[in-house]
């Protein structure tokens, strides 16, 4: 490691534990707007410290700098542009949105990665969380694009079931079992990660299109507590421990506020989730 | 880089720990500017897409990696900036908005 990677190292320890701090002061009204600069600066930061260490490592092409450059400018204009033009009461289903797009990036960074991957160089210890990574964030992806359209009354708001939907969830559980397995086997082979990630991006809205309206924001933050866990999983695929702790530390608190959401409501998680199934007692989470 | 899959373990535990000890008694008037903090926090995944995409190689590894990128960045700079503005309405006194815009 060079001078200059090590120092960016703890760069981003310094970013991750300001990340944990802005979080936190973002529990009282009294900090909250502190917390999320906070919170901003070290993402800055961490971002920033990217760019050097790419730039220090020098395999990058110029097509690659391109494309690094465009992408962020592209997806910061449209994330600024959404995020001060929406309406204030429109603003859960945007967050969904931008929760959706995590997601999606965690999907592709994993796809991505298994297929720039050499054979011989891809233990279980990567395919396990690579296949965890696209299975949570293909999930939450199309999820999260449902629920958004619920709560914009793109998709009616009333709980949609259909018949066999308890079947079809079964059946695509039975498909992630077997194609996590499949691509443990063959980690470079692109059927697996096919057939996981299509099976994944139907169970999203299998999942979502049953519940209730009222309900969506609580399962926005259980969606958000999901991307947070995919993108913890996408940290183990790149041996990245940034993302690894900024991933667990948003899935756990993301667990812990859904359940704050779903008490504040008097409803209890498992009733959300399986909402329009009546008395159904099947589990739905993430496979 | 890589790690030791112990030590990568070891990490995710602790963060997880972290995770649930954060979030202590919130109001709920705060649930949802909390929720959406917490989503901008997970697009630290554009980190991910960066490194993915200077080892990225051919037209469609490119493409998959401009993609990821662009999410990634939409999730962090919208996130902190709707965060930002929903904790604005909390502000009941008028006090000098000098800190404006929380994204990069």
């Amino acid at each position: 490691m060079t001078v200059t990677e090590t120092v960016i190292r703890y760069v981003f320890l310094a970013a991750a534990a300001c990340l944990v701090l802005g979080l936190h002061l973002m529990n009282s009204p009294a900090t909250a707007r502190r917390g999320n600069l906070v919170s901003a600066a070290a993402m800055s930061v961490a971002i920033v410290a990217t760019g050097v260490l790419i730039a220090e490592k020098g395999a990058i092409t110029t097509t690659g700098w391109v494309v690094l450059l465009s992408g962020l400018a592209v997806g910061s204009l449209a994330g600024l542009y959404f995020a001060r033009t929406v309406a204030m009461t429109a603003m859960p289903q945007l967050v969904s949105l931008f929760n959706a797009v995590g997601g999606g990036a965690a999907v592709l960074l994993a796809v991505e990665h298994l297929r720039q991957a050499d054979a011989g160089h891809v233990t279980a210890a990567v395919s396990i969380p690579a296949g965890l990574d696209v299975l949570i964030g293909a999930v939450t992806f199309t999820g999260s694009l449902v629920a958004a359209g619920k709560l914009q009354g793109l998709i009616p708001g009333r709980p949609l079931v259909f018949p066999g939907a308890r079947l079809v969830n079964a059946g695509l559980g039975v498909v992630f079992a077997g194609s996590v397995v499949w691509l443990v086997l063959a980690p470079l082979h692109p059927a697996p990660m096919l057939v996981l990630a299509a099976a994944a991006l139907v169970f999203g809205v299998t999942m979502v299109l049953p519940i209730g309206g009222a309900d969506m924001p609580v399962v926005i933050s259980l969606l958000n507590a999901f991307t947070g866990t995919a993108v913890a999983m996408a940290g183990f695929v790149l041996g990245e421990t940034t993302l690894i702790v900024a991933g667990a530390l948003v899935g756990a608190s993301g667990a812990i506020l859904t359940k704050l959401m779903a008490d504040a409501m008097n409803r209890s998680i498992g009733n959300i989730i399986v909402g329009g199934f009546g008395t159904g007692d099947e589990q739905a989470g993430p496979g | 880089m890589t790690l030791d899959l112990l030590t990568a373990v070891t990490v995710f535990v602790l963060g997880i720990l972290v995770g649930f000890e954060v979030i202590s008694k919130v109001p709920a008037t705060l649930h949802t500017p909390l929720m959406s903090g917490a989503n901008s926090i997970h697009g630290i995944v554009v980190i991910g897409a960066m490194l993915i995409t200077a080892t990225a190689d051919g037209p469609f590894g490119y493409v998959l990696a401009f993609v990821a990128v662009a999410f990634g960045a939409m999730n962090v700079v919208g996130g902190y900036v709707v965060t930002d503005r929903m904790l604005h309405m909390f502000r009941a006194k008028p006090t000098v908005p000098s800190a404006k815009g929380g994204a990069s």
